[in-house]
């Protein structure tokens, strides 16, 4: 009797340790959110319902979240293989020590450097008064908005988030490759591949999980981003997170509850590609051993 | 001419020479090992045979043919490294068939061949296996058949299992030099076990700081080693410093105890120090023992290491070693003890610099 | 090997002029204020404007209460998982890794909804009890950083085995909690701080939507209605992202090379 008081006591001091935590969670992180996706299934009178789902599919919002996609898409496939090369670089392209430093740390700041000052630097840099815009058009004649370039478009919006979304990559990337055996290279080599086959056979079937995977986790942090967007094009550029960010302020889509769905939405595409990643992940550290 | 013939071949790294004149002539089916130290060199000479270092100086010719200017992928030689050098996105089937599909060759030969190989080191039933799943051992039993899959000319191993445990190691030993008797593969070995080396080999080379210091038959290498490194750095050695007494007829004096030895001293005076080398299983202090020669000390300590007794004994400035081997009824001599240590003169070395 | 390294070379070449070429832009038209000439004028009436000086002094405490808090509450919880509850480790990893995957605008659009005058928690209702809503909200995006870095520091020094030493010499478990585990993962506490500040100070979505005056909003706000400063106050920003990184660098490297191993 003693005996089982004693575990029941134990088990209690146990939980209570974690139970801040999870009291915290609970209310700053799973309620909030759960009031958003219960709140997507109910009509404004408390009736359930999957109006305000269907709801999503009318063409302006859809057209959001397909310009969110897109951007997102873009400047997380874009900083893939930008930060993949990057990466590539400083762990096998031989280069002095002090580059991949360098460029690890920078990478450490510039991945956090988003939100609104990157919009200001990218105005300041290919805005239209621009430093490399007014550049290109003093030195070389070459008027860049004559194009039908516009830092405030999807292709600017892109450019600019691939200034977080590279260092990211590299961030995250290069782990991976120091992963790469020498011996995977060199037992290849003396059995007689080409570079080209060490590529195709070995090493990017190794490291594939970990670059989709990481690509995926740049498409979440896209996707969800908004100051820098917003700071950018103020509301002119119609991505989700600004319909959200007016839909809070103002509620523009004349139904509270249309934004809830619309907030659903966001959770379900964000929170896909991160347990895609997860389980990317998982799979690719089975090699890594 | 030999079948893996390397001369002059020299090797630097900025200003530092790893390498410097190494000469070695292998014959074709021979296993020769590269004994030494980390750091002496053995590992860049295989490097350089395998085309991953290019050597700074003389040349590698393989069945006649110079190797200067062939990338490893055109050598077609063999390679096990030290560990973890199985591609781990292939199972077995696929890591033993690589060689061979990258050669391009038909699906049924590869079919068989790898067949074949697994064959040889008895892991048939594991060929689905990926290499997170497998020990060790066996790990590096698939290296060794992937290596051997697409038939090359020469074999290197590269400190192959100096990653296993103990017990696999000897096994696995064991198993590699049956197989490379079994198909008759030039064999380089790598290793800083001379335990491994002189256990598995036709020939070892020892190697310190660059330079090969002997090449030799294990039995050769133990018993005549020619440098005090490759005495102190092959088994246990007792190194006694000895005075000349008489050029003329070999005698030296070991502390008070006159030695008449049988090799010839070289170019000494009388009064010289010189050093010499007793293998610890050399001697016996038994009543009876066989032996021209013998000398008496004074015994400091004796440890029981299982099979033998180690017994350390005083004679004038030197303590030399001996082994007996246990017996239930032995009583190891205790210290402070007098004992006589039997031996034969020819097995006292003398020992160059 | 020599190709290798040129087109080395040439990702890194690209790397820097996309990277370098948006700051010289910035910091090139920060200084174009004064007509004909560069100066240092928009930095002036940056630092002249009241207004930035009340929002970063805001955005400062607010981090500061972040950090705190936020310490406050994963340090224990840490402890208390890798030493009493390893089982629930998963599930504890799991919720510091939603903020990943929740957008932070869905989550304080929760809050709104959650915790408005007609809720059974009006935070909304009061300025100190929507400054409380933004350092929880703070602590909510900056726990993923803050649970990781503590956890590792965890990982590098034995904790459990601390714990029994430190209770085999009679320590009461504050005394535990205070004086042997904090100290000793100060590393990652300091990393997870670093990175924290560097958060907070930029970010917009929380205390735009809180409508609380901090640095992110104000940063807007200029950029919506000045030509010179947005630039000058990117710079600025930019300089602060560079401490905070650099100073969680050095931690780290500290952490790196300090004799307590697992």
């Amino acid at each position: 009797m003693s005996h089982s008081a004693l575990i029941d006591r134990r088990t209690v001091i146990d939980w209570l340790g974690i139970a801040p935590f999870m009291i915290f969670a609970l209310l700053f992180l799973i309620l909030p959110t759960l009031y958003l996706v219960t709140g997507a299934f109910v009509t404004p009178e408390g009736d359930f319902t999957f109006k305000n789902i269907a709801d999503l599919f009318s063409p302006s919002i859809l057209s959001a979240y397909w310009i969110s996609i897109k951007v997102s898409l873009a400047s997380s496939l874009g900083g893939a293989v930008i930060g993949f090369f990057l990466a590539w670089a400083i762990v096998m392209g031989g280069l002095p020590r002090s580059i991949r430093s360098g460029l690890l740390t920078f990478s450490g700041v510039a991945s956090n450097f988003a939100g609104v000052p990157l919009a200001f630097a990218f105005i300041a840099t290919l805005g239209r008064t621009g430093l490399v815009t007014v550049l290109l058009r003093d030195m070389i004649g070459f008027n860049l908005y004559s194009t039908g370039f516009n830092l405030l478009s999807f292709f600017g919006l892109t450019i600019t988030y691939m200034f977080f979304q590279i260092p990211l990559m590299v961030l995250i990337l290069t782990p991976a490759l120091d992963g790469m055996k020498r011996e995977w290279r060199e037992a290849s080599e003396i059995l007689g591949a080409t570079t080209w086959q060490y590529w195709r056979m070995i090493a990017l079937p190794i490291l594939w999980p970990s670059l989709l995977g990481t690509t995926l986790l740049l498409f979440a942090n896209a996707f969800g981003a908004i100051a820098t967007a917003y700071a950018l094009t103020g509301s002119s550029l119609n991505i989700v997170p600004i319909l959200l960010y007016a839909q809070i302020r103002g509620d523009v889509l004349h139904n509270p509850n249309l934004g809830y769905a619309l907030a659903l939405g966001m959770i379900v595409i964000t929170g896909l590609s991160n347990v895609l990643y997860i389980w990317l992940r998982s799979r690719a550290e089975r090699w890594q051993k | 001419m030999s079948f893996l013939s390397l001369s002059h071949i020299q090797k630097s790294f900025g200003p530092v020479q790893v390498v410097s004149d190494f000469n070695m002539e292998i014959e074709k089916g021979e296993f020769v090992s590269f004994l030494g130290p980390s750091g002496c060199g053995k590992t860049t000479v295989l490097r350089m045979i395998a085309g991953f270092e290019t050597p700074s100086g003389g040349t590698i010719t393989v069945a006649g043919k110079n190797q200067a200017g062939l990338k490893p992928n055109q050598r077609n030689i063999g390679m096990v490294f030290q560990a973890y050098a199985l591609f781990p996105n292939m199972n077995v089937f696929d890591n033993v068939a690589f060689g061979l599909k990258v050669a391009g060759r038909p699906k049924e030969e590869i079919d068989a061949r790898v067949r074949e190989m697994l064959g040889l080191i008895k892991l048939e039933h594991l060929a689905d296996r990926f290499p997170y799943q497998m020990s060790g051992g066996q790990q590096q039993r698939v290296a060794l058949a992937r290596a051997l899959a697409p038939k090359p000319q020469v074999l290197l191993l590269d400190e192959p299992l100096s990653a296993l445990d103990a017990k696999i190691r000897v096994s696995l030993r064991e198993e590699i030099r049956m197989i490379q008797q079994q198909l008759g593969i030039t064999t380089v070995f790598v290793t800083h076990d001379q335990e491994e080396a002189l256990s598995i080999s036709d020939r070892i080379v020892v190697m310190n700081a660059g330079c090969a210091d002997q090449i030799g038959t294990p039995a050769e290498i133990y018993n005549r080693p020619a440098t005090r490194f490759v005495a102190s750095f092959v088994g246990t050695l007792n190194l006694i410093e000895a005075k000349v007494v008489d050029p003329a007829v070999n005698r030296i004096s070991i502390g008070d105890q006159g030695v008449t030895l049988r090799e010839p001293l070289g170019p000494v005076k009388a009064g010289d120090t010189i050093s010499l080398a007793l293998r610890p299983e050399a001697g016996s202090i038994a009543e009876g023992a066989k032996g021209d020669t013998a000398l008496t000390g004074e015994v400091v300590s004796s440890n029981f290491l299982g099979s033998v007794i180690r017994t350390r004994m005083r004679v004038g400035p030197s303590i030399i070693s001996f082994d007996m081997f246990n017996s239930p009824g032995l009583v190891p001599p205790s210290a402070g003890e007098t004992v006589t240590l039997r031996f034969v003169a020819s097995d006292l070395l003398v020992i160059r610099d | 090997m020599k190709s290798t390294r040129i087109l080395a070379w040439l990702a890194i070449l690209i790397g820097v002029i996309y990277f370098i070429v948006p700051l010289i832009g910035t910091f090139e038209f920060s200084l174009r204020m004064r007509r004909g000439e560069y100066s240092f004028d928009a930095y002036q009436s940056v630092f002249s404007d009241i207004q930035f000086r009340t929002t970063f002094g805001f955005s400062m405490l607010m981090a500061l209460f972040t950090i705190v808090f936020g310490m406050l509450l994963v340090v224990p919880t840490a402890y208390w998982v890798r030493l009493r509850l390893p089982r629930m480790r998963p599930v504890v990893e799991f919720i510091t890794l939603l903020p990943l995957v929740i957008p932070a605008i869905v989550i304080v659009f929760g809050y709104l909804r959650l915790y408005n005058s007609s809720s059974f928690l009006p935070l909304t209702n009061s300025t100190s009890g929507t400054n409380m809503l933004l350092v929880f909200s703070y602590m909510t995006l900056s726990l993923p950083y803050m649970y990781r870095a503590v956890d590792t520091a965890m990982r590098m020094i034995d904790v459990g085995t601390l714990t029994e030493a430190a209770e085999s010499l009679g320590a009461k478990w504050p005394t535990i909690l205070f004086r042997c585990i904090f100290p000793n993962v100060m590393s990652g506490v300091l990393s997870g701080a670093f990175i924290t500040f560097a958060i907070v100070m930029g970010e917009f979505t929380m205390a735009s939507l809180l409508n609380r005056p901090a640095f992110g909003p104000y940063l807007q706000l200029v950029g919506a209605n000045k030509a010179y400063e947005p630039s000058a106050l990117a710079i600025i920003a930019f300089a602060i992202t560079w401490l905070s990184m650099g100073l969680l660098q050095l931690v780290s490297r500290f952490q790196k090379t300090a004799p307590v191993k697992a």
